[in-house]
């Protein structure tokens, strides 16, 4: 590596801190926007052109505002706890593809900070710090509130990590990289529904991957802390939670940590289940442009799920979010990737007809005997009725 | 210099002083806390060794059961930091200064006898490591030692049960108990 890489690689690492920064910016307002939609308000319309500056101009009240620290707060811990909730979300970003590359001195410059060979890991290693995040604060800040809120909530978090894992184990069996680039490239081409030749989609990881992802979506919704699972911050319950007593540029960088959060969750989202920044590149003057374009129209739109999720479900009771996760996630997340082995490995070892063959001898007999007794039953019942 | 040994030597200064700090430290959560710091540098040092998946796991598994750890220094120990490590086992000090001690003089005359330091890098280790480190580990975990793997994973899991059937049966008593004195009038 010479002084040129290393000056395209400083810049890369820049660019993409900036773009999530004013991704986060737009996120905001994009959110207060629709949920006021939903609640036929109008939302933030002052600050800039239909309010889009309203986060801009919050960022810069906490910024003046008093940073107050509690008397009864453990200093050291009170001043780490918000920088660790919310750089693991940047960090985690680092490997997320959104684009091809761009041509520039002579060099290609990857859309992608960077491409390791562990992708999937290094997303779930960094989702671990940003829990000590949330737990610090709230044991530093010396208060019962953030106490109860932080404990709620590492509770939550540590649970559907599992469920979370689970069902990136699934994507990572059915597609055989780790890396997010050759997961990316695994998605590539179409599918031909039904076998026709017509009526072509995208190998996209959704559909074969379906349960996964939905698996993969509400425990996005909960290791982020979004509304239905914002348990960690109920104010009808526990005040704000966690950051209760934090103040001015620290509760900021908490706010901005809960949103760059939530966008590299959606990327994943994106890279993992739909195709990344692959699409229908039509004929254009600059071709890093389309892919970009793609990447940035699949996130809004996860985005838009989360918000709408948001604006309709009311929060969920806390013991039932736990046995939700436990008993009803992580059981199914097991059976998932069980069957996602048993589809990748079978054929392979038996050939695809025996196996097709197999599983619907299978199915077909536990159809039969799980409706066996149902229909004596309804038999039964319509004696006792007659 | 290379690039791997200015993040060694910028690592293992930070790795040394956390590990004695978190040995002095009086208070459990700040002790939890700089025991995670010298994990996270030893997790980097795991890298630089060209093991990318050790690290991952180093930093999911160790920081994850750090995390444990940490609710229950919270919750036993309660929101009011202070001086709560007493020593409770009779004859604990000598005996630990004693193992040190031997540990100590182990480590001594290990390095002084030349073990633990290898001259040269492994044998074919970029030829064991060519199609990932993680795809490698992985053969060698489910095609030539399956079935221990599988053993041991049959081992935690009843482990685990286990401490959990134990648990619960503890749990039930003391209900129990609880509602036959309910029932009899003992407790308002």
């Amino acid at each position: 590596m010479d002084l040129l890489d290393w000056v395209l690689l400083v810049a890369r690492v820049v660019i993409v801190f900036f773009a999530l920064l004013i991704v986060v910016m737009v996120l905001i307002w994009f959110e207060r926007k629709v949920v006021a939609d939903m609640q036929t308000r109008v939302g933030p319309m002052r600050a800039g052109p239909r309010g889009v500056l309203i986060t801009l101009a919050d960022g810069v009240k906490l910024f003046f505002k008093e940073g107050i620290t509690p008397t009864n707060a453990d200093r050291p811990v009170y001043a780490i706890a918000p920088i660790l909730a919310m750089f693991p979300a940047f960090l985690a970003f680092a490997v997320i593809p959104f684009g091809t590359h761009v041509h520039v001195f002579g060099r290609d410059v990857p859309f992608q900070l960077a491409d390791i060979n562990i992708g999937i890991l290094w997303v779930l290693a960094m989702a671990s710090p940003n829990v000590y995040g949330i737990v610090l604060a709230g044991w530093s800040s010396g208060s019962n509130y953030p106490l109860l809120g932080s404990v709620r909530s590492s509770a939550q978090m540590i649970s559907y990590e599992v469920g979370m894992g689970l069902s990136l184990v699934a994507v990572l069996m059915y597609s055989g990289h780790l890396s997010m680039t050759a997961i990316v490239d695994q998605q590539a081409g179409v599918f031909h529904l039904l076998g026709l030749g017509w009526l072509p989609f995208p190998r996209w990881n959704f559909v074969p991957q379906f349960p996964a992802f939905v698996v993969y979506l509400i425990c996005s919704l909960a290791e982020t802390n979004r509304p239905p699972f914002d348990l960690a911050e109920a104010e009808t319950e526990l005040v704000a939670g966690f950051h209760t007593e934090y103040s001015g540029i620290k509760f900021a960088m908490f706010y901005l940590g809960e949103y760059v959060n939530t966008v590299t969750v959606a990327a994943i989202a994106v890279t993992l289940f739909l195709g990344g920044w692959r699409g229908p590149a039509y004929p254009a003057v600059i071709h890093w442009f389309w892919p970009l374009l793609w990447f940035l129209l699949k996130l809004v739109l996860v985005m838009y799920v989360y918000v709408l999720i948001r604006a309709t479900l009311p929060r969920m009771r806390y013991d039932r979010l736990m046995s939700f996760g436990w008993k009803v996630l992580i059981p199914f997340g097991l059976v998932w990737v069980l069957a996602t082995g048993a589809v990748v490995v079978l054929p392979e070892v038996y050939g695809r007809r025996a196996v097709l063959v197999g599983a619907a001898a299978i199915l077909g007999t536990v159809l039969l005997v799980s409706s066996l007794p149902a229909l004596f039953t309804a038999g039964k019942k319509e004696q006792v009725r007659s | 210099m290379p690039l791997d040994n200015v993040v060694f030597w910028v690592f293992a200064p930070i790795a040394v002083a956390s590990a004695i700090a978190m040995l002095v430290q009086r208070n459990a959560v700040h002790a939890a806390l700089l025991l995670i710091v010298n994990f996270f540098c030893i997790a980097v040092f795991y890298l630089l060794l060209g093991a990318p998946f050790l690290f991952a796991v180093q930093v999911i598994v160790y920081a994850g059961a750090i995390m444990v750890l940490f609710l229950f220094v919270i919750m036993l120990l309660g929101v009011d930091r202070g001086d709560t490590l007493r020593e409770r086992l009779v004859g604990q000090r000598p005996a630990a200064i004693g193992l040190g001690l031997a540990l100590a003089l182990e480590v001594f005359f290990a390095v002084r006898a030349g073990v633990g330091f290898a001259a040269k890098a492994p044998v074919g280790f970029e030829k064991v490591n060519a199609g990932g480190n993680a795809q490698a580990l992985a053969r060698v975990l489910f095609r030539d030692y399956f079935f221990p793997f599988e053993a041991t994973s049959v081992l935690l899991i009843v482990a685990a049960i286990a401490a959990m059937v134990l648990a619960q049966r503890k749990a039930r008593a003391i209900t129990q108990a609880g509602a036959e004195a309910a029932g009899r009038g003992e407790v308002a």
